[in-house]
């Protein structure tokens, strides 16, 4: 039983490793900035995921107590990871694109990162006062 | 009386859930104090969320994690494939726009993080009111085909938890 829980959390530990190092692989050789962007996210979800797997296996399997930071560490992960995705898209957005570049945002007039402000926005279902302040203002 | 001590019943819930997988083992003194925190910070953050996201069936939030898990490690695999094994001249990288059906904020941040996560994909942008959402592909021969499969795998489903 011992044998085959080392055998797989090994295999866990082995398989975070290498897609940690094909993100950042990926990170050296894709050819622009958005493209780039796209190698490091990934590696976090499944090459970090993997040694989170390993580390709960092993305090399962060789630990008088089970240990669930690990479930922890996916959430916060999960949570900042999009975040920190969006926040460098929209940079290179900035830096390197202009907005004739980008497709059309359908029914709307611009992206929000190079709009001015909203027409009307998803929050002003509530706020009647806000409305009539800004039909003022227009 | 409940509903004025628990302003976010959801969000209290996983205030205690998350407290106690951070005290790691189980004591009754950290449950109380788990109580009292989801008690205080739903109270103390509710000037700067009047609104409650309404969940119209938050059974099927599992199943949507679930599906979510499968398609990371799926997608994953492809990705790794893609960054060794594609030679960079046949990279075909693609900006979509994927119109959104889905209106609550709640909903609309669900599925640009579960873009984000999906290997391949990344939620660039909103548009200026909310319509439509920027997607960069790292490899998208038919732009098409990825927004189809967005919209009926993971918008659909969200829109049935959330609307």
């Amino acid at each position: 039983m011992e044998y085959f829980a080392e055998i797989l959390i090994t295999a866990l530990l082995v398989l975070g490793g290498i897609f940690g190092l094909v993100g950042s692989f990926g990170l050296v050789k894709l050819p622009d900035q958005m493209t780039r962007l796209h190698a490091p996210t990934k590696a976090a979800t499944l090459g970090v995921g993997g040694i989170l797997m390993a580390s709960l296996c092993w305090f399962f399997f060789f630990s008088d107590h089970s240990s669930w930071h690990e479930l922890l560490i996916t959430l916060f992960l999960f949570l900042t990871a999009p975040v920190t995705g969006l926040m460098i898209a929209k940079t290179n957005m900035h830096l390197t694109w202009r907005p004739e570049e980008l497709p059309d945002p359908g029914e709307d007039r611009n992206w929000a990162t190079f709009g001015q402000s909203a027409d009307r926005s998803l929050m002003d279902a509530v706020p009647e006062v806000d409305k009539a302040v800004r039909d003022h203002r227009e | 009386m409940i509903r004025r001590l628990f302003p976010h019943p959801y969000l209290s819930a996983l205030l205690v859930l998350v407290w106690m997988l951070l005290v790691n083992r189980f004591a009754w003194g950290s449950l109380v104090f788990a109580i009292l925190l989801s008690i205080a910070i739903p109270a103390l953050t509710e000037p700067y969320w009047p609104d409650r996201a309404r969940l119209r069936h938050p059974g099927k939030i599992i199943a949507y994690v679930l599906l979510v898990i499968r398609d990371i490690v799926v997608a994953n695999v492809q990705v790794a494939m893609i960054v060794l094994f594609k030679p960079n001249s046949r990279l075909q990288p693609a900006w979509i726009t994927i119109p959104l059906d889905l209106r609550s904020p709640e909903a609309i941040t669900v599925l640009a993080a579960t873009i984000t996560l999906t290997p391949g994909t990344v939620s660039s942008d909103l548009s200026q009111d909310g319509h439509a959402l920027l997607v960069h592909c790292l490899h998208a021969p038919e732009p098409e085909s990825v927004i189809l499969d967005i919209k009926n795998r993971y918008e659909a489903r969200l829109q049935e938890i959330f609307e």
